[in-house]
């Protein structure tokens, strides 16, 4: 790896630049996604902040060429607080046309535009829709390009190591990466030491992709660049101190119900059906095996809710995730778990929808779904997580929530917040109080359903513990005793039992603060989710020029925070921006009688920092 | 794994919980918590280590009749409620009670998944071919023309076998019995706990209200003798009121058929040894049916096979000797980190 440490052999004169967005783009099979992975990780360990957009087809490997099929990954990095992927790209790295067709219309006049020109034949053309070559007919006179046949040094570069032409076009990803991390002046060594890992028992792969690398790089050190191409150098970014990782929402959210299972001392079954984009959850806790995590892939969404219901009946912590679909199909079950009050946890990594919908596309349309989504008074507790770091944090909040007050609990994730990854300060685990369930095993005066009074909460028994033998199941309960009850008085008080339970534990969570701004004002911005980077982004730079305007960011959506009307009322006006058709904003009118207006974008995308900051103007200006 | 504790001695009673029993005076599963609770007497697990678990139905009251553990679940989910519980706690004794309706329509996906991979529950089947909790509409086992509310004109579907699908699912215990049986069906139940897998017992259950007498044409007793077939392991499979009817193999036409000791020379050598390992012969068994044949009773299918949640364990404790379980601090550390200002 003589190469790598020979990196950056003469000075350049760079240009400093605060942050950046760059979006790779291509066939599905290009490897699009582990490019901006491996450029996400070396960013990071160059001390940026950023945040990154994996946006990938439904189609696993769609006809090669055509516009359906492209993938695409979008990173913002840069020396000053990240909050979004980022609303325009500065940089496209297109590796066909159909890239191109797909994704021209987002980048900023005067981007740059690499492309691989080896692509841009008449059948790639056709493919992508074009009717004339968009490299010669003046498409791209308002961007700054980089026409490079890719394909062609690819080849070249990794000739030596005997792979097949289709074998050596792989590679074209990497040699696209080396040019890209000579453009930010990058280090090689990362991405070389992962091709020589993921590719230890293939090593003419990993050489041929490490030569491609270094190929790229040294391509864009010596070639004689166009004048208006510069190179750059983005500082770090002044973090918190401590000690970071890239995370992704799928693994701190495994890692937070792993922390929340050892904190509150159960084990942890996890019961799942496969569905886009939830799937990812239940690869990562059937890798922490060794953590006493039991995973069982169901045979329907049905089937994983019921079994980790019986899981909880059992005395583990039964633990469901989903997409919206797929949820909807647990309604019934989750109605059971909240009658035999146990401990349920169901993650919703949200989809756009209504049925199929868009399912690789994000969206945080299932709000009313979780809160009101099931027959009869059946209220639970609902939490969301506002970026992928925030999941471990959250995925702890529903053990304790779910635990103590043996309860199903919601959490609400989506497409973006699940595979988009951000550097993460690692928590001290040391710094978290146990909440340790404390399993009844006493006989004297024990009733299935009597209850704790301060949290309304019934004793959780694990089958198997003598003396305690009794029957549970979805017809009403005498109040205590537990026994089948028909009785008029008993529905109503078990009803209204089962609702101040999960009322109560509006005490037990922590009172809303506002995230930046004042406590009262002209304006403030509410969210929930992964509306949080756009939102703060935008009261930030509205706040810097001089605006009146706060942001409320919720975690816990039900119960609300005991003092969010109060505070809510301090404010003359409320916008909640939603990526749906307005449901957090008609909760909040119903529960305060507050004036709350939506800003309702149903894309399939993350809101744009710059349509947030143009809703919050006008706003103030009415 | 939970160690299961040692036999206790317990009595039908001692597994009869404070409830009021609700069903119908006169339903065939007052004569089935009556087999069953003898024959959990006579393996006298401990109280607290049996669960019942069931899902909707007149069948699905049964656990509250019961002082053991018991969970009344939702339609058709028994057996998917079973196998969370089972992959809680592998060591509890897990039966589970279902009906036609319940096992075979709403819930035909978990019966399924549950015998093919082999989860060590005991399934017991109440078959009554009807819908009773709804008020008597006909159900997947009912036969074609059976005549209910929701089918005035008598129902027109093909009716499934309860025992073919669960051979056709992978099941390796199919056992059968009768409600009034009473000296049979413990002994059924005895053998079906005793397999280590998933265990199907189909229990023909008389329906007193909405489908009296469905399975009369083989359980009376004056014609019981001569319409049913109690199947023993390595006994030859003979039946009728003198003992003196079996079945055997035609083997050109590759089915059984129903002969009579003396007649054209047959003779007991004729006369097929049932084998419980034998899969075709199950099969065959299985689909005997009246009038031309006698209802196959007993144990018609045994074979054990690896379980499932044996398994699942033989995997956490290899991931465990593979990877060592680091305190969480570290495994949040593991990977690529880098150091901010410290």
């Amino acid at each position: 790896m003589a190469a790598v440490t020979a990196e950056e052999p003469r000075q350049i004169d760079r240009r400093e630049i605060e942050s950046v967005v760059i979006r790779f783009a291509g066939d599905s099979g290009d490897g699009v996604q582990i490019t901006g992975s491996q450029f996400t990780d070396t960013t990071a360990l160059a001390g940026n902040d950023l945040a990154t957009f994996p946006d990938f087809p439904a189609e696993i490997r769609a006809p090669t060429g055509t516009t359906f099929g492209v993938s695409a990954f979008q990173i913002n990095f840069g020396a000053r607080h990240i909050a979004t992927s980022g609303d325009q790209p500065d940089v496209l790295v297109a590796f066909n046309p159909a890239a191109l067709m797909v994704n021209l219309t987002d980048i900023q006049p005067g981007g740059l535009i690499i492309l691989d020109s080896g692509t841009f034949g008449t059948r790639n053309l056709e493919k992508a829709g074009y009717t004339t070559n968009p490299l010669e007919d003046g498409t791209l006179d308002k961007f700054r390009t980089l026409k490079i046949d890719i394909s062609k040094l690819t080849l070249e570069a990794v000739k030596e190591f005997g792979l097949t032409s289709k074998e050596g076009l792989r590679c074209k990803n990497f040699w696209t990466l080396g040019l890209v991390y000579w453009l930010y002046g990058r280090s090689r060594k990362s991405t070389t030491e992962w091709l020589q890992r993921r590719f230890a028992s293939r090593p003419e792969i990993a050489n041929a992709n490490v030569a491609a690398l270094n190929a790229g790089h040294a391509f864009a050190e010596t070639a004689e660049m166009p004048g208006e191409i510069s190179s750059y150098v983005v500082p770090p970014a002044a973090l918190e101190p401590g000690i970071y990782r890239n995370v992704t929402g799928t693994d701190a959210m495994a890692w937070g119900l792993l922390a929340g299972t050892q904190l509150a001392g159960v084990k942890m079954a996890f019961c799942s059906y496969p569905i886009t984009p939830a799937s990812s959850l239940l690869h990562a806790l059937a890798n922490l095996k060794h953590y006493d995590v039991v995973t069982f892939q169901a045979e329907d969404e049905i089937a994983a809710v019921c079994s980790a219901i019986g899981a909880s009946y059992g005395g583990a912590l039964g633990i469901t995730s989903s997409s919206g679909p797929g949820v909807a199909l647990k309604g019934e079950a989750i109605g059971l778990a909240i009658s035999t009050e146990l401990p349920l946890i169901v993650v919703n990594a949200q989809r756009a929808g209504p049925s199929t919908g868009m399912p690789t596309k994000t969206e945080q349309s299932d709000l009313y779904q979780s809160v009101y989504g099931r027959n009869a008074d059946a209220p639970l507790a609902v939490l969301a997580a506002r970026s992928p770091a925030d999941c471990f944090e959250v995925g702890i909040e529903a053990v304790r929530i779910a635990t103590k007050y043996m309860t199903p609990v919601i959490v609400l994730t989506d497409g973006y917040i699940v595979n988009a990854a951000e550097p993460w300060r690692i928590p001290d685990m040391e710094s978290y109080a146990p909440f340790p369930v404390a399993f009844r095993t006493d006989p004297e005066g024990f009733q299935p359903f009597l209850r704790d009074p301060e949290t309304l909460s019934r004793p959780w028994v694990k089958p198997g513990t003598p003396g305690l033998e009794h029957r549970i199941g979805g017809i009403e309960k005498a109040y205590s005793s537990g026994h089948i009850s028909y009785d008029a008085e008993n529905h109503q008080k078990m009803t209204e039992t089962r609702a101040g339970k999960i009322d109560g534990i509006a005490k037990d969570i922590p009172l809303q603060t506002v995230e930046e701004g004042t406590e009262g004002g002209a304006l403030a911005v509410v969210g929930w989710g992964s509306t949080y980077g756009p939102i703060s982004r935008a009261v930030s730079n509205m706040r810097a020029i001089g605006k009146d305007v706060s942001q409320v960011h919720l975690r816990h959506l039900w119960p609300l925070p005991r003092n969010l009307g109060e505070l809510l009322g301090k404010f003359d006006r409320i916008l909640v921006p939603e990526m749906n058709n307005g449901q957090l904003v008609n909760v909040l009118r119903a529960k305060y009688l507050l004036p709350a207006e939506g800003l309702n974008q149903i894309s399939g995308k993350p809101f744009k920092i710059r349509t947030i900051e143009a809703a919050i103007c006008e706003q103030l200006e009415k | 794994m939970t160690v299961q504790q040692a036999p206790v001695a317990l009595t039908a009673k001692d597994l009869t919980s404070d409830q009021e029993v609700r069903w119908c005076p006169g339903c065939g599963d007052y004569a089935i918590i009556k087999g069953v609770r003898n024959a959990l007497a006579e393996i006298g697990t401990p109280r607290e280590q049996t669960v019942f678990v069931s899902g909707i139905g007149c069948a699905a009251r049964f656990p509250y009749y019961m002082a053991t553990y018991g969970f009344h679940t939702i339609h058709g989910r028994a057996p998917a409620v079973a196998t969370g519980l089972k992959l809680a706690n592998p060591g509890l004794d897990v039966w589970v009670v279902t009906g036609d309706g319940d096992c075979l329509s709403i819930g035909g996906n978990h019966t399924l998944h549950v015998l093919r991979r082999n989860v060590d529950v005991n399934v017991m089947l109440f078959n009554n071919a009807i819908y009773g909790l709804t008020k008597g509409q006909y159900s997947p086992t009912s036969r074609v023309g059976t005549k209910s509310p929701s089918t005035p004109l008598g129902s027109i579907d093909n009716p499934v076998s309860a025992t073919e699908f669960a051979l056709g699912c992978g099941a390796r215990f199919i056992a059968r019995s009768v409600d009034t049986l009473q000296k049979h069906l413990p002994v059924v139940l005895k053998r079906a706990h005793a397999h280590k897998g998933a265990s199907f017992v189909e229990i023909f259950q008389n329906c007193i209200v909405y489908n009296d007498g469905a399975f009369a044409h083989f359980t009376d007793r004056a014609i019981a003798a001569d319409t049913q077939i109690f199947v023993e392991h390595g006994k030859p499979l003979l039946f009728g009121k003198d003992n003196d009817k079996g079945i055997r193999l035609n083997t050109s036409a590759l089915k059984l058929e129903v002969v009579k000791l003396g007649e054209n020379g047959v003779t007991e050598a004729d006369i097929l040894v049932h084998d419980e390992k034998n899969k075709i012969l199950a099969t065959m068994l299985a689909q005997m049916q009246p009038p031309a044949f006698p209802v196959a009773l007993g144990v018609l299918y045994c074979d054990e096979g690896p379980e499932y949640m044996t398994a699942v364990y033989d995997q956490v404790e290899a991931a465990k000797t593979k990877k060592k379980a680091v305190p969480m601090n570290d495994l949040l550390h593991s990977g690529h980190t880098w150091r901010v200002g410290l």
